[in-house]
């Protein structure tokens, strides 16, 4: 989960990190009061979280208040995944002698949290990428309590000395503490501005708290105002979305989600991670269009497989539907059989031609075959590949006319 | 002096494991598969329930009870995510070398600091968020697979090592491998989450040193550095085995940011675009498959050709 920036600023300066004076406005006149009472110049940025927006550089100056006003007016109408801005972030600005940037991320080869520092403002990777020798790293532990010499080291390895290491040598401490504490998988200080007089300040800075960690993270989320179900997903989810996501919570038998909702005409009845990912792209690559993905799997009730497919044929444009999964052991492909062909007949559609192909080999796949030869549906057992079952499903939506 | 007929790597035919949360619900189901395909589990620990025994196997309320009385190589470790951290350290300090973990869910934060307490007493972890090992006919070491019955379907002995990064796609994989005739070595399934204990790079020299295997077969999803890390290895080490990968969402290119499937499959960074891994891996000379179904053909292929290199 993605924090505004105000949000990760307040966790900044909660654990001692100096962050400039700042407010957050909702209206263009909140906007214009608060820049009057930090004083100008202040810097104005829309509270964004997805990517696309954050690439968008919502960010302006003001030199008096009502200039503020006309800035905040705009950036409030930035699109951000589909929503507004949660406001934006006015601060004051001040002069500054020099930029440095921090990141904190895990290391997925050595398995390590690792911290990154540069004499360069910016995102961190592509600093390396383009000066590699201004960006030096160095590995720490999760299993034992964080030691300042580590953030010494690596502030000594960037080249700094005397008052400029000891100032910044507790930032960097401090932000690889709060990354532990906070289940964050990214605290990046991406201007960290060094003021005339030698004082350090963050001035841009993101953070990323991960999804795993929220259940244990309540305290924290709680004193920032953020709600259990705000889940800051890159785009707003569609109706159809939410109603996926409601299926799979009112029935604990098996999962259906994540839905997602794409503009094609085949739909998806696919499962499980890995098995979606790979059918996802199979219907691509041979030319079909996805109406939507969906990841069914851990055995799911017939219920739950009917309703899905219902809310996955009710799309305008979805004529027919593909049912693909990995080989299963432990989800009945005869329960995964009876809930789609139960949808489709609610629906009044024949299952022959609404179900392009059934591809669920494992246990249970006898029972499978039974009921859905009794309906003229063609059933792909192991010996037919995901690929090669996403070839016919979208040959039959072709010869269909589809 | 006989060679043993079953090389593999990580278990073998005499491994003995113990079932760490064996009384729930989907632990009972695979310990029971696992004594169905013909596997040694000599325990089973929930804290409260020493002294009952699920299918024959005795229960215990902890590791040292079962570790004071006999060898013990490997554990299953399938206890809820808030008990996962300490039923791992448990399990080190117990002696256990091999560790299977998986319990899906586990923050980053605790993985980390499991797999470098595992590194400080020379122990390895496979997962989390993992279905485990399996030599086929010979030992099954965690849930890969299902029912034995089922799970001697999909996996036959034979040449081919396989890392698969998702454990239903590892049954997948190793199904079609069986179905053409090539069989599996060892089939890995290495878990789907960001931190994981081993890699495709770390387990690539054992694979290398067990003579059954003759080819590697990887499956992949977007995020992490792990393929980039592989065609490193593969780089620097000059392998003997052909490596055929396949890399599943490639659709998830055109979405930064958007999660599936597994908690380690986004696109945030450039290493974690399917465009940039399948790229590094071809440069380093993997074969990667346009389609899972070619995964096959492709191995082969490249078969093929290592022998008629080398004759």
């Amino acid at each position: 989960m993605r924090f505004y920036e105000f949000e990760a600023k307040r966790l900044l300066g909660k654990h001692g990190i100096p962050v400039p004076q700042s407010g957050v406005a909702q209206s263009a006149a909140e906007a214009e009061r608060l820049a009057s009472e930090i004083g100008c110049p202040v810097t104005l940025k829309a509270q964004v979280v997805s990517p696309a927006a954050l690439k968008a550089a919502g960010v302006k100056s003001a030199a008096s208040p009502a200039e503020a006003k006309r800035e905040a007016e705009w950036l409030l109408q930035m699109e951000d995944g589909g929503r507004r801005p949660r406001g934006v972030l006015i601060e004051k600005k001040a002069p500054i002698a020099k930029e440095y940037s921090l990141a904190i991320t895990y290391d997925g080869v050595r398995k390590r949290p690792v911290m990154a520092a540069s004499d360069m403002a910016g995102d961190i990777d592509e600093i390396a990428e383009q000066h590699p020798h201004r960006v030096v790293r160095r590995h720490f532990s999760a299993l034992f309590p964080f030691s300042d010499y580590l953030a010494k080291e690596l502030v000594a390895a960037l080249g700094l000395r005397g008052a400029e290491l000891t100032a910044m040598t507790p930032i960097v401490s401090r932000l690889a503490q709060l990354f532990l504490k906070y289940d964050l998988t990214e605290a990046d200080i991406t201007s960290l501005a060094k003021r005339e007089d030698g004082s350090f300040v963050a001035l841009d800075c993101r953070m990323d708290m991960e999804a795993e960690g929220r259940r244990r993270q309540k305290a924290i989320l709680e004193e920032l105002g953020i709600q259990p179900g705000d889940a800051r997903a890159p785009r707003e989810q569609t109706a159809f979305e939410i109603e996926a996501a409601k299926i799979d919570a009112e029935d604990p038998r098996g999962v259906a989600g994540p839905v997602v909702e794409f503009d094609g005409t085949i739909g998806l009845v696919i499962g499980a991670g890995g098995g979606s990912l790979t059918a996802l792209d199979a219907v691509r690559k041979h030319g079909g269009r996805p109406a939507n993905y969906a990841a069914l799997g851990g055995n799911p009730s017939v219920k739950k497989t009917q309703r899905l497919t219902k809310l996955v044929l009710s799309k305008p444009g979805v004529e027919k539907i593909a049912v693909i999964s990995n080989v299963l052991s432990n989800t009945r492909a005869d329960l995964v059989a009876r809930g789609v062909i139960k949808a489709v007949l609610e629906l009044g559609r024949d299952p022959a031609e609404t179900i392009t192909i059934f591809r669920i080999p494992g246990a249970w796949e006898a029972d499978a075959v039974k009921i859905l030869r009794k309906y003229g549906v063609e059933f792909c057992d192991r010996t037919v590949s995901i690929s090669e079952a996403a070839r016919r499903a979208v040959e039959k939506m072709r010869s269909s006319g589809c | 002096m006989l060679k043993d007929p079953a090389m593999a790597i990580l278990i073998h035919r005499d491994f003995t494991f113990i079932v760490q949360g064996i009384t729930g619900r989907e632990a009972l189901n695979f310990t029971r598969e696992c004594l169905d395909y013909g596997s040694k589990i000599v325990g089973g620990v929930t804290p409260g329930r020493g002294g009952r025994d699920v299918y024959g196997v005795p229960v215990y309320d902890t590791v040292r009870e079962i570790t004071a009385k006999q060898k013990v190589d490997g554990t299953v470790i399938t206890v809820p995510l808030a008990f996962a951290p300490d039923a791992a350290f448990e399990a080190i300090d117990a002696g256990i070398k091999l560790l299977v973990i998986i319990t899906e869910g586990i923050p980053r934060k605790d993985a980390s600091a499991i797999i470098e307490y595992a590194d400080l007493h020379g122990a390895r972890v496979i997962g989390p968020n993992c279905l485990g090992v399996i030599v086929p006919d010979v030992c099954r070491f965690g849930s890969l697979g299902g029912p034995a019955v089922d799970c001697r379907k999909a996996f036959k002995p034979g040449i081919v090592g396989v890392m698969s990064r998702s454990g239903g796609m590892t049954t997948e994989i190793c199904n079609a491998l069986s179905q053409a005739g090539l069989g599996e070595s060892t089939a890995v399934s290495i878990g789907g989450d960001p931190v994981v204990g081993s890699s495709y790079a770390e387990l690539m020299p054992l694979f290398e040193a067990d003579p059954e295997t003759k080819a590697v077969v990887v499956y992949s999803e977007p995020g992490g550095p792990m393929e980039a890390e592989l065609a490193r290895w593969v780089t620097e080490n000059r392998s003997r085995l052909p490596i055929v990968a396949f890399v599943a969402g490639r659709f998830m290119d055109e979405m930064p940011g958007m999660s599936f499937g597994h908690a380690g499959t986004v696109v945030e960074k450039k290493l974690d675009s399917p465009a940039d891994k399948i790229r590094r891996m071809r440069e380093a000379g993997i074969s990667v498959a346009e389609e899972i179904g070619d995964i096959p053909r492709l191995v082969k292929e490249r078969l093929e050709a290592a022998g008629a290199a080398g004759a």
